[in-house]
Order: C-alpha cells, then sequence, then structure tokens
C-alpha cells in the first residue's frame, strides 16, 4: 500500500464535509480517544461527522484515494476497543446518523439510521404494541450501528437471538463508496448471507448507514423467579434441568456471591445476601402460558436443591430483581478502583470447573474476581477488580483475563460471547483459530476491502502477531507457515 | 472421530484438494432430495452422503452436532426421543435429506416467521474450503462473536464457499401441545389477519392460506394454547401434523401440478400480488407459491415491487433460477466466493453464473 497522503486527504475533506463536519484541534479529538474499554486511548488523525448518506460515500472514496485508514464509531459503548482510533487513520462517527426512518407495524420492520440507540427503537414502535428484542447492557446509550458491527446481545438471547437474528435489512457503503443493500425486507433475500456476514464484522468490511430490524408483540405478561444455592456447580445443574425440562426462558442469570452481595448492597434488589449462587429466571408470554411453565421451573429449581424460590410479588418487585442484575457491574465497580470485564462463553456444563479454576487463579493472582453468568447461553462475564494506580497490577489483570479466554476456548467455548474482539482480545483469537482460518478472514476481508483501510489492526490478527504471541495453532504437529518468521 | 468417518473426512478433503490443483469442477451432493433446486453443475460428483454420524449431543445444553451427511430424519428422530425439535422445520423432499443439505439449501419451513430459519440455528460448521482445506467457524456455543461470521454464510449458499463435513445447531425444546385451527377467509383477508395476530402476542407457529382457508398453527402449554383458541375462534383441524408436514415437504395435493413451481419472498403482509394463476401462502403471506404463465420477468418484477424476490423453484428455465442481483452486489458475491475457492471449483454456477 503506498503511503497515505493526509495533507492531500485533510484539504479534500474539508472540502466534502459541511462546517464543523471535520474535527481538526486536540481538545476536539479528545472525547473521541477511545470507547467503553477506556484502557486503551489513542487521538485520532482527524474526526470526521458526516450528515448524509452521500456524504460518507464521498469521505470513503477520499480515504481510499489518498490510502487513510477508517474507524467508523457509533455510541462508543464498546467493550473491546473496536472503535479505538488511529492516529494516522479517520475517525469516522455516525453520530448524526439519529433518525428513525420508517416504521412498519404491519411487517413488524423499523429501518432506522445506525446512530438511533437501541432503546430508542422499542420507545418508537412501543405505541404499536411492539419492541425490539436486543438489549445489550448498555441499551439507553449504545447505537444499532454498533450493535450490528459487534452482533450485540443482552439478557434475552437464549429465546430471542442475537442482533443478527433480529436485523432484516444492511445499507452499507463499501470502500469503493458504493451503496449496497444487503438482506430485505422479506424474510429471506437472494444470494449470499451478507447481512448475517456484516453482524459483528466490528467495521472491517463497510460502513453502515442504515439497518432494518425486526420487531416483536410486547408480551402480556413477564414473571421472573429467583432460587439461591449453597453451591454454583448445584445452580448450573439447576439451569440445565429447567431447560432439559422443556422450558425456554426469557432470561436466564445467575450470579456468585461476590457479585450478588455487591448488587444488594448497591440496589437493594431484595436478594438473599448468602447465597453462593443466585439464579433469576424469567418467563414472559400469555399469562396463561407463563402461569403453567412458572409452576414447572419452581418444581425443577427445589428439585435440584435451591435453599430459597421466590417470585416477584409484584410488577415493581420484579423491576428491582432485575435491577440488581443490571446494576451488577457498577455495583461490582464499588469494590474496587477498576474493573476488567471478560467475555467467553462455554458450554454450561464446564461451569463448575471454569469456576474453580477462576477462583484458584484470582488467589495466584491477588485479584478478586466477581462472576455474571448469562446462564441461559453459556456467556460468562468474570469481573477482575484492580487497581490501576499500583504499578503492574493492570498488566497482572490482563494475564489473568487472557487465560481465562483461553480456559473457555480449551472447554470447546469461545474468547467473546458478546463484546467483540477488537484491540482486546486479538492475541487471544490465535488461541482459537488456526492460521488456516485465520488466513480465510484476511481473504474474506479482502474480498471487501483490498486495500486493508476499513478499521485495520483489530477483530482478526496477522499470522506474524499470532507467532510472537506464542499461541499459533499448530495442526498435526505441522508448523502452519514455515516462511513466518518467528520471535 | 471413528476411523471411517476419519477416512471418509481424508478422502473428501483429497478428493477437493486434487480438483484444485486440477482446476476441475466439482457438483457436492447429499442426499439427493433437493437436486432440482438451483442451477444444473457440470462437474464430478463429490458425495458428502457418507460422512455420517451425531458428533455431540447434550439436550440442556440445547445444541446438537453432527457430520454434514447425516440424514435429517436420525436426527429428528434423536431429537423429538428428549422432546427437542429443529425449531427451522427443515423441508425434506425426500427420504435422504441431509444435515449439510438443509444448510446449504437455507430453506425453512411452516416455523419460519416465529421460530427463525436456518441460518438463524446454524452455530458452527466445519467446511473444506475450494482449495480443500478443512476449516472451523462458530461453535457448539449459542453467542460467539470471534471472526467474521463464516458458519451462516453457508446457509444458503448452495455449497458454492466450501463443503460442508460438520454442523453445530442450536436446537430447542418441542412445545408442550399444538392445535391448528381453520377460518373461511380470501387471501387478502387470510393476510390482513395474519399481520393483525403477528403483532399480538399469541403463540402463533404457522400460518398457511389456500383454497379460501386460513391454517393456523399454535404452539404451547395446554392453557395458553386455550387462551389464544378463546381469543380467535375458528375450526379445529384434527390432523394438524400431517398438514404441516405435507406442506414443508411439498407432499399436499397443490404441489402435484406438475408445472412449473414459483417462490415468491415478500414482506408478509404484502397484499395479493397482481400476478394470474393458482397460489398458496406459507409464512403468514411472506412465502407465496405460485404456478402462473406470466413471463419470468412480470413475476420477478411483481416480487420486487412488493420489496421481495421471486424463484424458479421446480422447473422452468433452469438457467434463469434466482432473482437477478444488482451489478455492484454480485461482482462483490463474486469476489467472496474467489475469497473461498479461488479455483471456481465447487458447485460453480449452482447459484448464479460466477458464483
Amino acid at each position: 500500500m503506498p503511503a497515505a497522503d493526509l495533507r492531500a486527504c485533510d484539504a479534500a475533506l474539508r472540502r466534502l464535509l459541511p462546517a464543523g463536519g471535520l474535527l481538526r484541534e486536540e481538545a476536539e479529538l479528545r472525547p473521541y480517544e477511545c470507547d467503553g474499554l477506556s484502557a486503551y486511548r489513542r487521538l485520532p488523525w482527524r474526526v470526521a461527522l458526516p450528515e448524509t448518506v452521500e456524504q460518507v460515500q464521498a469521505v470513503v472514496r477520499c480515504c481510499r484515494d489518498h490510502g487513510v485508514p477508517v474507524v467508523a464509531r457509533g455510541a462508543g459503548t464498546g467493550l473491546s476497543g473496536g472503535a479505538l482510533p488511529l492516529e494516522d487513520g479517520l475517525l469516522l462517527s455516525l453520530a448524526k446518523f439519529n433518525r428513525i426512518l420508517a416504521i412498519d407495524p404491519d411487517n413488524r420492520l423499523a429501518t432506522v439510521e445506525p446512530g438511533v440507540r437501541n432503546l430508542a427503537v422499542s420507545e418508537a414502535v412501543a405505541g404499536h404494541g411492539l419492541y425490539y428484542a436486543p438489549d445489550p447492557s448498555s441499551q439507553i446509550a449504545c447505537s444499532i450501528g454498533g450493535n450490528v458491527a459487534e452482533n450485540a446481545g443482552g439478557v434475552h438471547c437464549l429465546k430471542y437471538g442475537l442482533t443478527v437474528n433480529n436485523v432484516a435489512a444492511l445499507k452499507l457503503v463499501t470502500l469503493d463508496g458504493e451503496l449496497l443493500t444487503l438482506g430485505g425486507r422479506a424474510l429471506d433475500a437472494p444470494g449470499y448471507d451478507l447481512a448475517a456476514l456484516l453482524n459483528g464484522s466490528e467495521g472491517l468490511l463497510g460502513i453502515l448507514v442504515e439497518v432494518t430490524v425486526r420487531l416483536l408483540p410486547v408480551p402480556d405478561y413477564a414473571q421472573v423467579v429467583i432460587a439461591a444455592f449453597d453451591d454454583v456447580q448445584q445452580a448450573g445443574d439447576a439451569v440445565a434441568a429447567v431447560l432439559a425440562a422443556g422450558i425456554l426462558p426469557a432470561g436466564l442469570e445467575m450470579m456468585d456471591t461476590l457479585a450478588t452481595r455487591a448488587a444488594e448492597d448497591f440496589v437493594h434488589a431484595g436478594y438473599p445476601a448468602d447465597a453462593a449462587a443466585l439464579v433469576l429466571c424469567e418467563l414472559d408470554g400469555s399469562r396463561a402460558e407463563v402461569e403453567a411453565q412458572l409452576e414447572r421451573v419452581e418444581a425443577v429449581l427445589r428439585e435440584r436443591g435451591a435453599t430459597t424460590v421466590r417470585r416477584a410479588r409484584d410488577e415493581a418487585d420484579r423491576l428491582r430483581l432485575w435491577a440488581g442484575r443490571k446494576a451488577a457491574f457498577p455495583a461490582v465497580g464499588r469494590l474496587a478502583p477498576d474493573y476488567y470485564c471478560m467475555d467467553g462463553t462455554i458450554p454450561r456444563h464446564h461451569l463448575g470447573r471454569v469456576l474453580a479454576t477462576i477462583a484458584r487463579w484470582s488467589e495466584e493472582y491477588g485479584l478478586p474476581v466477581a462472576n455474571v453468568f448469562h446462564a441461559g447461553d453459556g456467556n460468562l462475564h468474570p469481573l477482575i477488580l484492580y487497581d490501576a494506580n499500583q504499578p503492574g497490577e493492570l498488566e497482572r489483570t490482563e494475564a489473568f483475563g487472557a487465560r481465562i479466554l483461553e480456559l473457555c476456548v480449551a472447554c470447546g467455548g469461545t474468547i467473546t460471547g458478546e463484546h467483540g474482539v477488537g484491540v482486546e482480545k486479538i492475541d487471544q483469537m490465535c488461541a482459537q483459530f488456526g492460521a488456516a482460518e485465520l488466513e480465510q478472514f484476511h481473504a474474506v476481508k479482502r474480498a471487501f476491502d483490498p486495500q486493508g483501510l476499513l478499521n485495520p489492526g483489530k477483530a482478526v490478527p496477522t499470522l506474524a502477531r499470532c507467532a510472537e504471541y506464542g499461541r499459533l495453532h499448530v495442526h498435526g504437529g505441522r508448523l502452519p507457515h514455515p516462511e513466518l518468521e518467528r520471535f | 472421530m471413528n476411523e471411517a468417518a476419519h477416512d471418509k473426512l481424508d478422502s473428501l478433503r483429497d478428493q477437493v484438494a486434487q480438483a484444485f490443483e486440477a482446476r476441475r469442477p466439482l457438483a457436492v451432493t447429499g442426499g439427493g432430495s433437493k437436486a432440482f433446486y438451483g442451477r444444473p453443475v457440470e462437474g464430478e460428483p463429490l458425495a458428502v452422503t457418507g460422512h455420517r454420524g451425531i458428533l455431540d449431543y447434550e439436550p440442556s445444553e440445547l445444541v446438537l452436532s453432527a457430520r454434514a451427511g447425516t440424514p435429517l430424519a436420525d436426527i429428528e428422530a434423536l431429537l423429538a426421543g428428549h422432546g427437542q425439535m429443529l425449531a427451522f422445520e427443515p423441508p425434506h423432499f425426500g427420504p435422504g435429506a441431509t444435515l449439510g443439505g438443509a444448510v446449504a439449501c437455507g430453506l425453512s419451513g411452516p416455523r419460519r416467521p416465529w421460530a427463525g430459519a436456518v441460518r438463524d440455528f446454524v452455530l458452527g460448521v466445519s467446511i473444506l474450503n475450494g482449495r480443500g482445506e478443512p476449516l472451523s467457524f462458530g461453535g457448539r456455543v449459542m453467542k460467539n462473536v470471534a471472526g467474521y461470521d463464516l458458519s451462516r454464510l453457508m446457509a444458503g449458499a448452495l455449497g458454492t464457499l466450501g463443503v460442508l463435513t460438520a454442523v453445530s445447531v442450536k436446537v430447542l425444546p418441542r412445545p408442550e401441545t399444538e392445535a391448528t385451527l381453520v377460518f373461511e377467509r380470501d387471501a387478502a383477508a387470510a393476510i390482513e389477519a395474519c399481520a393483525r395476530w403477528s403483532a399480538r402476542p399469541l403463540p402463533l407457529s404457522a400460518a398457511c392460506h389456500h383454497a379460501g382457508r386460513l391454517y393456523l398453527r399454535l404452539s404451547g402449554s395446554e392453557r395458553g394454547i386455550r387462551g389464544a383458541r378463546e381469543q380467535l375462534g375458528g375450526e379445529a383441524l384434527n390432523d394438524g401434523d400431517a398438514f404441516w408436514t405435507s406442506l414443508r415437504d411439498h407432499r399436499h395435493p397443490f404441489f402435484d401440478a406438475g408445472r412449473p413451481l414459483w417462490r415468491l419472498s415478500v414482506p408478509p403482509a404484502s397484499p395479493p400480488l397482481a400476478l394470474a394463476g393458482d397460489g398458496l401462502l406459507d409464512w403468514g403471506g411472506g412465502q407465496r407459491w405460485l404456478y402462473t404463465d406470466a413471463p419470468a420477468e412480470q413475476v420477478r418484477e411483481a416480487a420486487r415491487a412488493a420489496g421481495g424476490h421471486a424463484t424458479r423453484f421446480r422447473g422452468g428455465d433452469r438457467g434463469d433460477v434466482f432473482q437477478p442481483l444488482p451489478a455492484p452486489l454480485l461482482a462483490l458475491q463474486r469476489r467472496l466466493k474467489q475469497a473461498l475457492d479461488p479455483a471456481g471449483i465447487l458447485n460453480p454456477g449452482r447459484l448464479y453464473e460466477g458464483l
């Protein structure tokens, strides 16, 4: 790739964007130096704030012509550094794309610009008795474009799926400035399912400028049951028993003692504070359906050794019980100056082994861990407590976190369930995938972005990086790519 | 992996690798139940059928992994024994239907609008790419955002991006009970009713209209279904399961016509399309089967104008099966094909020319 011509690109961008649409001064650039993963910070070269699709197309073409990398950014709430700027790259903010374009209640679709907040979609369609199901914990702030880029999850994924399962169509600006529609308003589209591929592609394949999401009818009734257990493995087994009994809860969450106590102290949700593990199980649907399932869930939880089983007394109590779970991260955040949130997924039957290993390592590293678990879908969020002002503690925390993720891979799981790879977990990608898979990812990337200008350095590591990290998979004793240098 | 399966995988890998070296096209075959679907392929047959067997199934994990040549019927019987199902209700279209074929064809049955499509249930795949390299993407867990989602991309790619060798799918509990209701309605009224009912929290799981009757399936607990029936009315159909299976597999008498069959996929609430012919609506109006004498351009234009697309499902001009793609989108799909199959040897042309 020829060296980027930043000076010429700057002059061209100033012509392409309206007044105030290109930020160049350090004080203006500062707010964009990081996303939700604030341990990584870097000032972007420039920030563009286009207002129209045509401006996005022109900006992307301009960057392509001058060899300048482009990092797209939504609300900046991501937890893996996917929107971390590049010092020689343009940060492309979609913040001004914040309109809801169309609501189609008959087909249960809403077409929105990528900067629209997740919760704003549900608010806009509430009058039709509909809502948008994926609910990442940052839903009051995070944007739909970012949700698609990360394939965001939430607490209702087991029953309602991730972002990819709730998106019908995307409009994508390619590196060539072409505007493509992927998917459509019908239930499928001809050709390859590029809409599925774009979900979770972390801004490496194109710039989203429009998203059509599927909507669901708001359930008549929702009710939550909490159950306390003396043992984490027992709680995990109880969760498995609920699912094996043929019940598909809307939400199925678990917290360990440290997380439960922190949440209780913070929001006074009414949790039993002495439990080794707390399970929250929410059912939704028609009242008759929910009532029938509640009895079965409670019976299974009791059979499996729950010491307390209790239904929410009323809607206010149900919301309070959820408030504790939803506030678990900030609640744990009160226990230490900093915390580091991990995002592995494991087949659920490994839960006991994984938590026991994490507890042992916690002693070894001298760093406490609180565990919050989307138990229904196996997505585990260990929160490592540390103090960034203590020399060496962040490095120790990252090393501990990396071991947890590699343990998830070893159990047949994954290094990231819903937060994305970004810059944060790029080295652990080397543990999850072999060289041939990584090469295939790079080939797919080149089909969209032959110059490698879209969010370079994120999500998929180079083979050289993996060799340096020392975690490259070796299949069948054959070292892949012997031509590569090893450091 | 047992020895026979290992040998079979090695032999598939060698065949693809040799075909890659020789730039020799391969026609990938499973059970052959959907051989009628897509454009014709000229190539040396590559049979995946023998590569069969369940790899992993723990009912409480709601995940099943199997080799791609495993018969769908075996998988469904195993799941049924544990009160579970493939919720996308893959059409079989014949006794030999395999898991790999179901994923490659990307077709889903009557439950699709409410449960999701095959692509929504694919969690991971093992493939041989067009160089014969064995690759695995996704996994056996429901939430996984590491790397590009190349597993879902295989759904509906008709084997043109990789030879599927194993698939992991999300499975779901079977509903405690199901009921089918019948209403006398014309097509327009049926579409309107489906849109209205779908916007309410009712336990719908299928909706089909044919010959003046709307068939509605409800799934859930006894109590939940009783509550819904009180709201909806309609007459109960006794052999509901047989009806929906015959619809899924095109054994319903509507499909006996022996004429070229169109499939139109449109936003479900679209009013009846202005196309003469005999039709049957599935997916609450989202999937419309049609026998028509109208020219292909007119059928495609009607589907496009409604926001959807039309496929020559069976018969007719097999060179012109799928709705033409806009040029820049087709170009991108060709580059993607090259990324996975650089020599263009995997089912070349089955989906579109150059794919």
